[in-house]
């Protein structure tokens, strides 16, 4: 549905010839990787791939012995997750995201909390922000935002901690295998909610095992093997055994970096 | 182009039950806070009816309220750091050096032919009594800021590290007076006088510790973070949360009140007594704990802790009045924290919280 020409637009995010080294451990070696816009980009590899690097990488977690990174075609480095966090780029990990004793908007607003006279916190306000940008989302109501998020079940959890992301994201947001612990019924409604944040124009990367769920809701997917980029396909151009090639080493459609 | 879920919603997170009025009160009656709340009136009007005249006049709660005071400010101060999921043992350190380093202040302010130590309750000015004060909640505050930065920058468990400054800050209160209590009447008017409708200063002091404590927990962004971090630190340090530097704020917090606490102990009892406050800290934990504050940290209420801080008061008046060996009320303490805290977790587990 979002069909572009690379190149016409800048990437929303870009990662140029990354290398990370842990130790002796080449975990990313010059690897690249580009989401654009309007499109879900989905990164995929085998374990060890460097897949999760890269992310806390973009995500400023970690930092990155050389490379570029590029934000709207504009070079940037994170000294932290807030300097990532304050350019609009949102991560969902696939635990420990939210705090379990807090309500929704409680974690929705963590560490951005509505002030008044500086001291206290706006909770209705902040109530009334994240209800309402649940249902814009299509989240459907947690009518109950004053329960602790505990209560919910997995997959409620991890929509919460989707939809607080993309109330904050501005240009990008990254799912690191944000299905990996759901069942069938609460993936199906995560990977919608995924699409509607991408129709809203934000760059999705989206990180998974799952090869289906890949092919599925991915507009684009990089492949990543051994710490570097090895292929990138369009999502309807593309079948689970050409992934599992490309993931395996067995194929390949990028120009060595 | 969104797909239709097998149930035909588009809803990704249904709510766990609805917020009606019926849902509220259930949560309101479940809560530990609440049962512990019940019991506390229950027990109060089993000793009214049992000891008529006796247990339920105005004379008594007064009295009941000035002895418990003390208690009250540094165990709110306590339930900020449990709500981290920390615990702090040094409570009767911060307490002692409070009211050590108040005294040696004062020992250095020569009066006439000796120091303001000597003064007596009416001799002495609001200037003496700010100067203990401000020695007082330094000292308390020392304490507070030294757990911190061992428990959250050196990542010493919080046990071992406030045990360490409860035996090395009672150790250095005793260096300082040469291992002997020192008496001073200087700020006795803090807790013998009453500025406000007759009712001792050490009750309106302790009532607006409460509020304070209240209003910082549940409407400040301080007491949210501090929740926060008790609930899931690495959730609160992914948004930008600095959680060692809060954690600082929070133990310091404890000290400032266990400082304050010494304060006004010096003004109550006339003097210092290193020993006299040894089981303070297990007190404040246990009305902490009866109160419905979670020790594993991120469910925390202040005014749980104030019922969890009357709660032997009570028992302990009650049963004296009733002529009723008080060592009892030790054995009733325990057995309702453990209840306390066994309900807690069974209706955690049966929310799929922790």
């Amino acid at each position: 549905m979002t069909a572009r020409v690379d190149g016409t637009i800048a990437p929303a995010i870009a990662a140029e010839s990354i290398i990370k080294n842990f130790n002796h451990v080449h975990a990313l070696r010059g690897a690249s990787f580009e989401a654009f816009p309007g499109e879900v980009t989905a990164l995929v590899g085998d374990n060890g791939a460097g897949k999760s690097t890269l992310v806390k990488i973009l995500a400023g977690t970690l930092q990155p012995d050389g490379g570029t990174i590029r934000i709207d075609g504009r070079e940037v480095t994170f000294a932290d997750p807030v300097a990532a966090t304050a350019l609009g780029i949102e991560t969902v990990y696939q635990d420990l995201a939210l705090a379990p004793d807090l309500d929704a908007a409680a974690n929705v607003f963590l560490g951005r909390e509505i002030r008044r006279m500086h001291f206290f916190h706006d909770q209705a306000e902040m109530r009334r922000r994240t209800a309402k940008s649940f249902a814009d989302l299509g989240v459907g109501l947690v009518q109950d935002l004053r329960v602790p998020v505990a209560s919910f079940s997995g997959g409620q959890r991890q929509s919460v901690a989707i939809a607080r992301a993309a109330m904050w994201a501005r240009h990008v947001i990254m799912l690191d295998e944000p299905t990996a612990a759901l069942g069938v019924i609460q993936t199906a409604k995560v990977l919608d909610l995924i699409r509607s944040i991408r129709d809203r124009g934000l760059a999705v990367v989206f990180i998974s095992h799952n090869l289906p769920q890949v092919l599925e809701v991915a507009d684009r997917i990089e492949v990543l093997r051994l710490g570097s980029r090895v292929a990138r396909f369009r999502g309807g151009e593309v079948n689970v055994d050409q992934l599992i090639a490309a993931i395996s080493g067995a194929f390949s459609n990028e120009v060595a970096a | 182009m969104s797909a239709q879920t097998p149930d035909g919603t588009d809803n990704a997170v249904a709510p766990a039950s609805a917020d009606t009025i019926g849902s509220r009160m259930r949560r309101v009656f479940t809560s530990p806070t609440f049962i512990t709340f019940a019991f506390l009136l229950l027990v109060m009007v089993l000793f009214s009816v049992m000891a008529p005249g006796k247990f339920g006049t105005i004379t008594n709660f007064k009295l009941l309220a000035q002895n418990v005071a003390i208690l009250t400010v540094v165990s709110v101060g306590t339930t900020f750091v449990i709500a981290t999921g920390g615990i702090d043992l040094s409570i009767p350190s911060g307490i002692v050096l409070g009211e050590v380093f108040a005294v040696k202040a004062l020992s250095m302010i020569p009066v006439g032919g000796g120091t303001a130590v000597d003064l007596n309750a009416d001799q002495s000015g609001i200037g003496y009594i700010l100067i203990a004060l401000a020695f007082s909640l330094a000292a308390g505050t020392l304490v507070g800021l030294i757990n911190g930065v061992v428990v959250a920058y050196m990542r010493v468990p919080a046990m071992l590290a406030t045990l360490g400054t409860l035996g090395g800050g009672l150790g250095v209160a005793l260096l300082m007076q040469n291992g002997v209590n020192i008496a001073t009447y200087a700020i006795n008017p803090v807790s013998s006088a009453s500025l406000l409708f007759g009712i001792p200063n050490l009750i309106i002091i302790a009532v607006i510790v409460a509020i304070v404590g209240i209003v910082m927990l549940n409407l400040s962004v301080f007491g949210r973070h501090t929740l926060a971090i008790g609930s899931s630190s690495e959730a609160a340090r992914r948004v930008g949360i600095k959680v060692e530097r809060h954690l600082v704020l929070v133990y310091t917090l404890g000290g400032f009140a266990s400082g304050f606490g010494g304060f006004l102990s010096l003004g109550y009892f006339s003097t210092t007594s290193v020993a006299g406050h040894s089981t303070d800290n297990l007190q404040a934990i246990t009305a902490v704990a009866l109160g419905g504050t979670s020790l594993f940290g991120g469910v925390a209420t202040v005014f749980g802790t104030i019922v969890g801080v009357w709660i032997p008061a009570i028992l302990q008046n009650g049963f004296i009045i009733m002529g009723v060996q008080p060592y009892w009320q030790m054995v009733a303490v325990g057995a309702v924290l453990i209840l306390a805290v066994w309900l807690d977790r069974i209706r955690r587990s049966s929310q799929g919280g922790r």
